[in-house]
């Protein structure tokens, strides 16, 4: 690039630092949060383990492969169709978990009260997370409560980590995507993210739009069974299905080439994405997941991925590439190409 | 999905393409005015298609690109106050003034809050009797029914905490402007066609006749485009300069009459600053007199904020369409969504910012993002 001030006459306003101060787009799970991580966390832990940024840590323990995540969840209304606070604590979790190929064991569950929160909220809560933990057959076996003063909290944040085993010869990684491996996706996108939003604006739909939160360890278990030749799975939460991608497109160092079409949509989400003028590739998920995997063995996993119930609509929605590393395309409806950028700030705060 | 799909189907596309390079004999220059066309242009890469010699050009019509640099400072300067609330569109938050923005005032414990509807504001005022509510009004002919309905409706309520930092921008002055210019290099126009819903396509008969440049109101769909694109060279080829109507879907000649009522109710017209334009005669709306105790600026006392604007920065070049924003030494490497440098860099609407996110691979030489 030239010298800028080689342009006469240029003088834009100055860019603004965000590093005064905490911005609600430093939660977006999109650019900003990146930054945050690597500007004041990153640095002060540094070790291989964290450094390799997946959804989860995997260490050894004699001859043990644990997979061991930590999630807070802080999404607003506690309650959505769907769902509620509650149960996705305890997918979230899993998921994490999962994401590393690993069967998850057991979770801890800590709670931030806030003083005045009704009792059977709590209640409530409490029932959905046994409910949730119970069907995904992963014990809650520590915990924690905390209240805070009136003001100090938004009704109640909850905090769970897990643990998992995981299977000999599954190597997982975000920087293992190579060139010609594809991209396949377990459903439809959006679905949480515009369910949040829409029970946040009071938007109503001609049918119900739900969460899609569910636990994904089974449909991996599944898919890992078919074959080992995995590089990653990602479950694209916050930023959607683009800020997923766009990891594993740095980590890797290479290109991804989605196709528009292939991209399984609710009518409802896309009407309301439309209406609303967002992006459903930048709307988060809390029961779908992306593999990349190597191109001999994406049709038999897809199969496999069909016949599980959260698998149904899975699709292969991309291509690893060797042009543009880093960068996430798309192949448009209409032939051309775009790029799909990671999210820079938020859409929409506190989404989960 | 219907009145979409359709509206993005590869063949229908395809075919517009093939007609429009069937019928162009010679290079010409086009220009969408909204940013929602901009930025359909390059989310589907309709440049991609286009043939060689037909060069689309971007327009001043992204209303965040356009507001004024002291406008921002004075919603800033609201927020900032004790027991107020400002009430915005989202992407406003982002936009850098002086010296701060919206996001940072509302990270200090301002409080700032986002809506999707004017009428969200004269909710919070209802709400919160012991705060001043204030709606920081920005936009096209588009947006000013709602706005003006929003201080109708607390005017009619006798809402007292409640006002509004008015801004609003009228697009045919800026397209007189345009033309007016020794440099301007536009030979035909897409007419918004969302503004032209509220406003029809009276006002741009003039237009078309002093300049003799052909005017097409315009959908925000990718075959939309394509066929004002088509209809535009049809005229220039034949050497016709008319205003006609490819979104007939949504634009009638006259627009919405009960909206354009309610506006000359509530607005005024009168001369308005274009953040890289400058000002222009009669290009804005504010509140009329009977109005005047919703005026946030006289009630705040801040008609006194004055910015300057840096005289020769090149959005200005952008927003004319003399220069692309690839052309900006800083495009993509100092000058990002993240941290952007100018207006047309925040908003996905602006010109800089629908470049970077989704064409920048085919315009960038560089390997490595």
């Amino acid at each position: 690039m030239a010298d800028p001030n080689a342009f006469p006459g240029f003088s834009c306003p100055m860019p603004l630092p965000s590093k005064d101060a905490v911005l609600l787009g430093h939660g977006s799970g999109g650019r900003l949060s990146n930054e945050l991580l690597r500007s004041v966390i990153l640095p002060a832990f540094e070790n291989p383990v964290l450094g390799r940024l997946d959804d989860q840590a995997i260490v050894s323990v004699n001859g043990s492969r644990l997979a061991f995540t930590t999630d807070s969840f802080v999404v607003k209304p506690l309650f959505f169709p769907g769902g509620d606070i509650g149960s996705l604590a305890v997918h979230g979790t899993i998921n994490d978990l999962a994401m590393g190929g690993a069967h998850p064991l057991f979770l801890s569950v800590a709670f931030i009260l806030e003083e005045g929160l009704p009792m059977e909220t709590l209640r409530l809560v409490v029932a959905s997370l046994r409910e949730a933990s119970r069907r995904a057959g992963v014990d809650v076996v520590t915990g924690d409560t905390k209240v805070v003063e009136k003001g100090s909290g938004d009704g109640l944040f909850i905090n769970t980590s897990g643990i998992g085993l995981v299977p000999e010869g599954l190597a997982l990684s975000s920087d293992r995507a190579r060139p010609g491996d594809r991209v396949l996706l377990s459903g439809t996108i959006g679905d949480h993210g515009i369910t949040i939003l829409a029970q946040r604006e009071g938007l109503e739909f001609e049918s119900a739009v739900e969460s899609d939160t569910a636990p994904l360890h089974t449909l991996v278990a599944a898919m890992v069974d078919v074959t080992d030749g995995f590089r990653c799975f990602r479950d694209p939460t916050r930023g959607g299905l683009s800020s997923a991608l766009n990891e594993i497109a740095a980590q890797s160092r290479v290109g991804i080439e989605l196709e528009e079409r292939a991209i399984p949509l609710h009518d409802e989400v896309r009407g309301a994405c439309e209406m609303l003028g967002l992006d459903p590739l930048y709307v988060a998920n809390e029961g779908k997941l992306v593999a990349v995997v190597d191109p001999k063995m994406a049709e038999s996993v897809l199969e496999a991925m069909r016949r599980h119930p959260l698998g149904r609509e899975a699709r292969i929605v991309g291509t690893v590439t060797d042009t543009h590393p880093g960068l996430v395309t798309m192949r448009t409806l209409l032939g051309t190409t775009r790029i799909v950028d990671m999210l820079s700030g938020d859409q929409l705060p506190r989404i989960c | 999905m219907k009145y979409i799909d359709e509206y993005r189907d590869e063949k229908i596309a395809r075919a517009l393409v093939a007609e429009i390079a069937g019928k162009a004999t010679r290079p010409w220059v086009l220009m969408e005015i909204c940013g929602g066309q901009t930025h359909t242009l390059m989310r589907y890469g309709i440049d991609e298609l286009l043939p060689a010699g037909i060069e689309m050009v971007h327009g001043p019509g992204c209303p965040v690109c356009v507001t004024p640099l002291e406008t921002i400072d004075k919603a800033i300067e609201i927020a900032s106050r004790e027991n107020t609330t400002l009430v915005s569109y989202g992407d406003m938050l982002r936009v850098p003034g002086s010296r701060t923005d919206l996001f940072h005032v509302s990270a200090g414990g301002g409080d700032v809050r986002v809506a999707y509807s004017p009428m969200e504001s004269v909710k919070v005022a209802r709400e919160n009797p012991g705060r001043q509510v204030v709606f920081f009004a920005v936009g096209f002919e588009t947006t000013a029914p709602a706005n003006a309905m929003a201080v109708w409706q607390a005017k009619r309520e006798g809402l007292r905490n409640f006002s509004m930092l008015v801004s609003h921008v009228l697009v045919p002055p800026a397209i007189r402007l345009l033309l007016s210019s020794p440099h301007n290099r536009v030979q035909g126009f897409i007419a918004p066609g969302h503004v032209c819903t509220v406003v029809g396509y009276r006002d741009y008969e003039n237009l078309a006749h002093d300049f003799h440049v052909p005017i097409v109101v315009g959908g925000f769909e990718p075959v939309d485009l394509l066929e004002a694109i088509s209809m535009l060279v049809s005229q220039l080829e034949k050497g016709r300069a008319e205003v006609e109507n490819q979104y007939v879907r949504s634009v009638s000649y006259e627009g919405n009459l009960p909206a354009q009522r309610l506006l000359e109710q509530v607005f005024d017209v009168c001369d308005r600053k274009w953040r890289g334009v400058g000002a222009i005669p009669r290009s804005g709306y504010r509140l009329r007199p009977e109005f005047a105790q919703f005026d946030a600026d006289r009630i705040f006392g801040l008609e006194q904020i004055t910015a300057e604007e840096p005289a020769e920065c090149i959005s200005a070049q952008v927003l004319q369409g003399l220069k692309k924003p690839v052309e900006c030494p800083a495009f993509a490497t100092r000058c990002t969504p993240e941290s952007p440098l100018g207006a047309p860099m925040v908003s996905a609407e602006g010109a800089c910012a629908a470049y970077y996110l989704y064409r920048r691979h085919a315009v960038t030489a560089s390997e490595e993002y």
